[in-house]
């Protein structure tokens, strides 16, 4: 199962300014970094515009970030992961609700909290009939959606798939979840890809995806294996360190074992921990394939100087849901 | 040739029964269990639902010596268990726990936490770790760490069709060589906050539920979980096989968040897809389980779009949301598997609450319980956000 990125729209908090290491944010202070937003008025017509909720701008805007780059294909298939989905319209409507059960209360926000909205928005606005799926399975939810398009091409059910990864930031969730798990530097973002089975233009090639809940033992070599692969066929591996002390300490065994050429990067001081950070993960090291370089504030162990050709990323969150991608050079 | 995905197992609970025969039994008997809300407060009382008869420690009860008894669950946790550990029962096949995955689907989750504790918890006086009762992952990880079950597991959510698109996304694991086995289905407890937002949209009926009945007045909202286990040609034992998934198709309206088109241009292309991926014609099919919800908009769009696909060859229509309620993310699992029973027991369940017909449609729903030569059922969904799946399931 493999597929090619023809084209990825990305909406994070990644911008020069911000490329700092997260265990050094992290000492720094409690650090959230939140999205650096685009003139959507270039990118979503203002009519929807004026009723939409920012997770909508977020996923509509990267949406069509990522369309644009292809000359507006037309997908056949849309999928969406989201961790938490429409987190603050949920709980808007929540406080209104406690507050006036059995009343007349506007349905807004409880329409805008169906956690498939922002796929079905998509369809809506491109008026696009095919396949349209929400993923919402907290830190796997990016990666589950992947593993969906990935079956789709190679099934042949799809041949342009639109993917997204999506998630905002809320402070009601950052802080019931800081109580049990500590500080981490916290995130958001929305990323968008199309995915197709031509490799002719592509930026990089897609080729394997699973996710794991709470695994027993060692995923990553098996997962390589399943693949036709050791470990010494992966030039770059990308890691989902946050700067809290026990969720990085899951890739402490991985580490200590790899061949000193492998190359360590890390990516969540650019975008921050949440669910579907997977997203720009896969953007960020599909970039660094059509580049044939990564940004210097990822590299943690430089390892070989050659160019990156096949790229292994390893995320997990909250120690719960773990998972691996592997791409390849176009 | 498409690989076979074979239903082995079946698993469910809903206010007419506590396990798929309890619900066969209620079908046959056609028995409605409609009433006011008896578990939680809330001036919606009056509004007739569709609620599972036992508390949540009741609930608990019915699961198996694996289940950590010292933890909380939400609601929809405890409905998804009891019908996942059910299908389960199903199959026989020796398979490895990584060959195996779970496809989960919820809308409401853990709501039931959310709204009595929302404020103990922003204000720390709550257990902190009532928080991972929230999401939509959690039902689904729960039914995963209790099997041994770890792979790919994941949960979707598409409104009212969540479950339907599992059972889509599980069958596609099963045709890529990702699993053998795979749990699909998916749960939803009935809660205050959807109560009070289906209020807000004034769609709930104040009567009961009257699916494709030219006085229909709105949903009947319920509560429960279905799962069914899909099995892989290689591993499925005959003895094991019930019937087959042999189509589906998923498609998106592009109208209205909440409202379906008029003409039911999406559930058109859905239906026509499921028959095709089944290498069907229309009239192969011998029964409909349809959407049905008991709205206006909603009957009215999947009448014409059933018109549209059939013409007047129309076979028998029922929805069986007279029954069980509408249980938004458990619907399409919970009818997928009274679909299945239609095929064991060669039978047509009638349609409760219909009494006068629609004027816009021609045909008019099954009200007999009557014994039929079934070999294909259809079996609609159609969610919020125009999220529309027809799935048919044929016997072997």
């Amino acid at each position: 199962m493999a597929a090619y990125i023809t084209s990825f729209g990305v909406i994070s908090p990644y911008d020069a300014a911000s490329e700092r290491r997260a265990a050094d944010l992290c000492r720094e202070h409690d650090t959230i970094l939140r999205c650096v937003e685009p003139d959507y008025k270039q990118l979503i017509p203002p009519v929807h515009l004026r009723r939409m909720s920012r997770i909508l701008k977020l996923g509509l805007g990267a949406a069509k970030i990522c369309l644009n780059k292809t000359g507006n294909i037309e997908p056949d298939a849309i999928l969406v992961g989201t961790g938490l989905a429409c987190i603050n319209d949920l709980e808007l409507f929540m406080r209104s609700m406690l507050e006036h059960d059995g009343q007349e209360m506007s349905p807004i926000p409880f329409i805008n909290s169906s956690h498939n909205t922002v796929a079905a928005q998509i369809s809506r606005l491109l008026q696009n009939h095919s396949y349209n799926n929400t993923y919402c399975h907290r830190g796997s939810s990016f990666e589950s959606a992947l593993t969906d398009a990935l079956m789709m091409i190679n099934g042949q059910e799809a041949a342009q798939i639109l993917l997204g990864g999506i998630d905002e930031f809320s402070m009601h969730y950052y802080t019931l979840i800081n109580r049990i798990n500590g500080k981490r530097i916290t995130g958001e973002g929305a990323t968008f890809f199309l995915l197709s089975p031509e490799a002719t233009g592509s930026v990089a090639e897609v080729t394997a995806v699973k996710t794991f809940y709470q695994p027993a033992g060692d995923v990553v070599h098996s997962f390589l294996s399943e693949n036709h692969l050791s470990i010494h066929d992966i030039d770059t591996i990308f890691v989902g360190s946050n700067g809290n002390e026990q969720d990085d300490s899951v890739y402490d065994g991985l580490m200590r074992e790899l061949p000193p050429e492998t190359r360590v990067a890390a990516y969540k001081h650019l975008c921050g921990e949440y669910t579907t950070s997977g997203g720009f993960a896969l953007a960020l090291a599909a970039q660094a394939l059509q580049d044939g370089y990564l940004p210097k504030s990822c590299i943690i162990r430089q390892g070989t100087q050659r160019p990156p050709e096949r790229v292994l990323i390893f995320n997990h969150y909250l120690r719960q849901n773990y998972s691996l991608m592997l791409l390849g050079k176009r | 040739m498409q690989k076979k995905v074979y239903v082995t197992g079946l698993g469910a609970i809903s206010a007419i029964g506590k396990s798929v025969e309890e619900m066969f039994l209620a079908l046959k008997a056609q028995h409605a269990c409609m009433g006011g809300v008896e578990r939680f407060d809330t001036l919606l009382r009056h509004i007739p639902v569709c609620e599972v008869k036992a508390d949540n420690s009741d609930l608990l009860k019915m699961l198996p010596h694996q289940i950590d008894r010292g933890k909380d669950y939400s609601r929809t946790c405890l409905l998804g268990m009891i019908a996942a550990f059910q299908a389960l029962q199903g199959s026989h096949s020796a398979v490895p726990a990584e060959k195996m995955s779970i496809v989960g689907a919820t809308t409401v989750a853990g709501m039931d936490y959310n709204e009595r504790y929302f404020r103990a918890l922003t204000e720390g006086t709550a257990n902190p770790y009532w928080v991972e009762l929230l999401d939509c992952a959690d039902a689904t990880q729960q039914i995963a760490k209790a099997t041994g079950i770890f792979a790919n597991i994941t949960t979707v959510t598409t409104a009212c069709s969540s479950s339907a698109n599992a059972i889509i996304v599980g069958a596609r694991m099963i045709r890529n060589g990702l699993a053998d086995k795979v749990l699909v289905g998916g749960a939803d407890a009935l809660t205050r906050f959807t109560m009070n937002g289906f209020n807000s949209l004034q769609i709930l009926s104040p009567t009961g539920c009257k699916p494709f009945d030219a006085h229909r007045n709105g949903v009947t909202l319920g509560e429960g979980a279905a799962y069914l286990l899909l099995e892989s040609e290689n591993t499925a034992l005959a003895d094991d096989i019930q019937c087959e998934l042999s189509g589906y198709g998923s498609t998106s309206d592009a109208y209205h968040q909440t409202s379906s088109s008029p003409d039911g241009e999406g559930a058109v292309m859905a239906i026509r897809k499921a028959l095709s991926t089944a290498g069907l014609t229309p009239d192969c099919i011998d029964c409909i389980n349809a959407h049905g919800t008991g709205t206006e908009v909603n009957d009215l769009s999947e009448g014409r779009a059933i018109e549209t696909v059939f013409g007047t060859k129309i076979p028998p229509i029922s929805s069986t949301k007279g029954y069980t309620g509408h249980t938004l993310a458990a619907a399409g699992a919970i009818e997928a598997i009274i679909s299945t029973l239609s095929i064991r027991e060669k039978l047509l369940f009638p349609n409760i609450g219909f009494e006068n017909a629609m004027p816009e449609v021609a045909f008019t729903p099954n009200i007999l319980l009557q014994s039929a030569d079934i070999h294909h059922v259809m079996s609609n969904s159609f969610g919020f956000g125009g999220n529309n799946v027809s799935l048919i399931f044929s016997s072997c």
